[in-house]
């Protein structure tokens, strides 16, 4: 019962706003401009979770996260769209379940890859191992060019289209919920703190008795899973992908998401994902047509700045209260 | 040509532990001034190439002492966030409409392409050129690194900074020297590319800074003839490629080379191995 409790106590904030923001857009009030942008803020903070736990909590250095999210989101986009293919419209029944099915599937996918990648390339150390996943980066984007060669539903370099519009602010806020949840309790697990061991001193926690390899490994393949269940709700919000979202520089946006925020802290990396889309497409409104290609030029210099005024991001090890360990901190 | 970039990398980690991104910006910036020098003021070549070389040293120290001095002491991430951000700001910032501007340029031949064909292989002057001004960068930089005193100074400030420091190198100027040397030859570089593909725009610096990367680490980053040899092995796998697979797996080639290397030695063909110590 305590359990049901927490969680319903977690969830219910959640639930509300959810509830709210529908209300609002459907009546109109809210921009649908800005509600899609909302959603793209929760499925971006999911990514990031993913990479705080693997770059954060475990301290593997990995470049390579938009490929899995990528993957993710090409699985699920295709599932979908085979199945809405296989029976047309009659498919509108049980599509909220092939739509979790597919997430699910989409997160797997990446998972199982970063099981098969991380097995060899996570016996290498620090930067070596961000160059290894970085080229896997754009391997993937070579490859996701060129799918359409072996499966033709996937596009190749055109472009993948035609994916059912299905992610919806309900389904956004749930999955973000469910991620945040894991993750909180995943680090705050034993398994959790074998991961922060790993971080911390590799050698030493070896020495603890901690097999480093499979953590490692189980870190890095969660993680991944969280960028491929992002994917798959990208997937079904734009209803159209296309290889050049998954390209290296994107794996650098959720990096720089992440390390804003602050490494290891889970309250900064939902802050700076939520900050950096809505400044994003907010320096979009805000400043005047002439001006627009003045964004991307602002945006670096506001993150040397930030960088250089909190070297260790901007929450450093500070955390929301219910995110917080009962245990020890 | 991937070399000469690949050359920069390799210096700035080698001693200061960075990687940084911000390099294929500089070469980019190389190009964009040579073709100034050409197209508007019609300087000879060697001014072109002094002036070039000279330019993106001067952008790198200025880099290195607004970005990443003040990041020395901090956890090694910032620095290389704060590369992304340098590296993401020049190619904006030369991209506005007021600096360099987003379109493509057409690099002008600054002499006459002749054709040689010598046993069946044909070979370019542009090739010839490229081809001597890297064996003379490489001899430069040979004669810098072990002939002079500041190359003392920069080989004892990547074995052990502080210990260099207290020996009485003077630590920051060493590491700003390495910096605009590193940037000076990806200048030479930026010249070269834009005499051998004769278009050039300001996201040229994304992929061959990438790739020149993965040559410094394929060749074992830290170490000046690795470099060299990544950057051939690449040049050359990505020519087969094209030549006998697809030009469409070419990106793809470099990276499936690199993690194959990675695994056979995880520190580069010519990397010292380093054991981590407690």
């Amino acid at each position: 019962m305590i359990f049901l409790k927490n969680i319903a106590k977690a969830v219910l904030p959640f639930a509300a706003l959810s509830v709210l923001l529908q209300f609002l857009s459907a009546r109109g009030i809210l921009n649908p401009y800005w509600v899609q942008i909302f959603q793209l803020a929760c499925i971006v903070a999911i990514s990031a979770l993913g990479l705080n736990l693997i770059y954060g909590f475990t301290g593997l250095f990995s470049l390579g996260h938009a490929a899995f999210y990528g993957v993710g989101a090409y699985t699920a986009a295709l599932l979908t769209k085979l199945y809405v293919g296989a029976y047309g419209d009659e498919a509108v029944i049980a599509v909220g379940a092939v739509f979790l099915g597919s997430l699910l599937a989409g997160g797997f996918a990446a998972a199982f890859l970063a099981f098969l990648v991380g097995l060899p390339t996570l016996r290498l150390t620090s930067d070596y191992l961000g160059i290894a996943t970085l080229g896997f980066g754009v391997i993937m984007k070579v490859l996701f060019d060129n799918a359409d060669s072996l499966v033709p539903q996937l596009g190749g370099a055109r472009g993948m289209t035609g994916i059912a519009r299905m992610t919806g602010i309900p389904w956004a806020v749930a999955a973000l919920v469910a991620a945040i949840l894991v993750i909180r309790n995943l680090v705050h697990s034993t398994y959790g703190r074998a991961l922060i061991a790993i971080r911390e001193d590799e050698v030493a926690a070896a020495a603890m008795g901690i097999d480093t390899f499979r953590f490692k490994l189980i870190g890095f393949t969660a993680g991944c899973a969280f960028a491929g269940v992002a994917g798959g709700l990208y997937a079904h919000l734009y209803t159209f992908l296309h290889p050049s979202s998954f390209d290296f520089m994107k794996s650098f946006d959720v990096l720089m998401i992440v390390v804003l925020g602050g490494l290891g802290n889970i309250t900064g990396t939902l802050v700076a994902s939520f900050a950096w889309i809505f400044l994003l497409e907010g320096m979009r409104v805000a400043l005047p047509p002439e001006y627009i290609e003045f964004r991307w030029v602002l945006i670096p210099l506001l993150l040397i700045v930030t960088m250089l005024v909190r070297p260790r991001g901007l929450f450093g090890v500070r955390e929301f209260p219910f995110l917080r360990s009962k245990v020890y901190r | 040509m991937y070399a000469l970039i690949a050359l920069g990398y390799t210096m700035v980690y080698g001693i200061v532990r960075l990687i940084n991104f911000a390099h294929g910006d500089v070469f980019m910036v190389g190009a964009f001034l040579a073709f100034y020098s050409v197209e508007k003021f019609h300087l000879p070549l060697p001014a072109v190439f002094a002036l070039a070389a000279g330019g993106a040293a001067l952008l790198a120290v200025v880099i290195e002492w607004v970005a990443y001095r003040p990041l020395r002491n901090a956890p090694k991430i910032a620095a290389l966030i704060t590369a992304i951000g340098v590296s993401l700001f020049l190619e904006y910032f030369t991209a506005l409409h007021q600096v360099f501007g987003p379109n493509y340029y057409a690099f002008p031949r600054p002499f006459q392409v002749v054709s040689l064909e010598i046993g069946g292989i044909t070979v370019t002057n542009i090739q010839g050129v490229i081809l001597l001004v890297t064996l003379a960068s490489l001899g430069a930089l040979q004669f810098v690194v072990y002939r002079t005193k500041v190359g003392r100074g920069m080989r004892a400030v990547s074995h052990d900074a502080v210990t260099a420091g207290l020996m009485g190198v003077n630590v920051n100027a060493v590491i700003s020297f390495t910096f605009g040397l590193g940037a000076a030859f990806a200048g030479i570089g930026g010249v070269l590319y834009g005499i051998a593909y004769p278009q050039i725009n300001t996201f040229m610096g994304v992929m061959p800074g990438l790739k020149a990367f993965t040559a410094a680490v394929l060749g074992g980053i830290g170490s000046i003839p690795g470099a060299v040899l990544g950057a051939l092995i690449m040049g050359q796998s990505e020519t087969m490629t094209t030549a006998y697979l697809s030009s469409t797996y070419r990106d793809g080639i470099a990276f499936v080379l690199l993690i194959a290397v990675l695994l056979w030695k995880p520190t580069g063909i010519l990397g010292k191995a380093r054991t981590e110590k407690v």
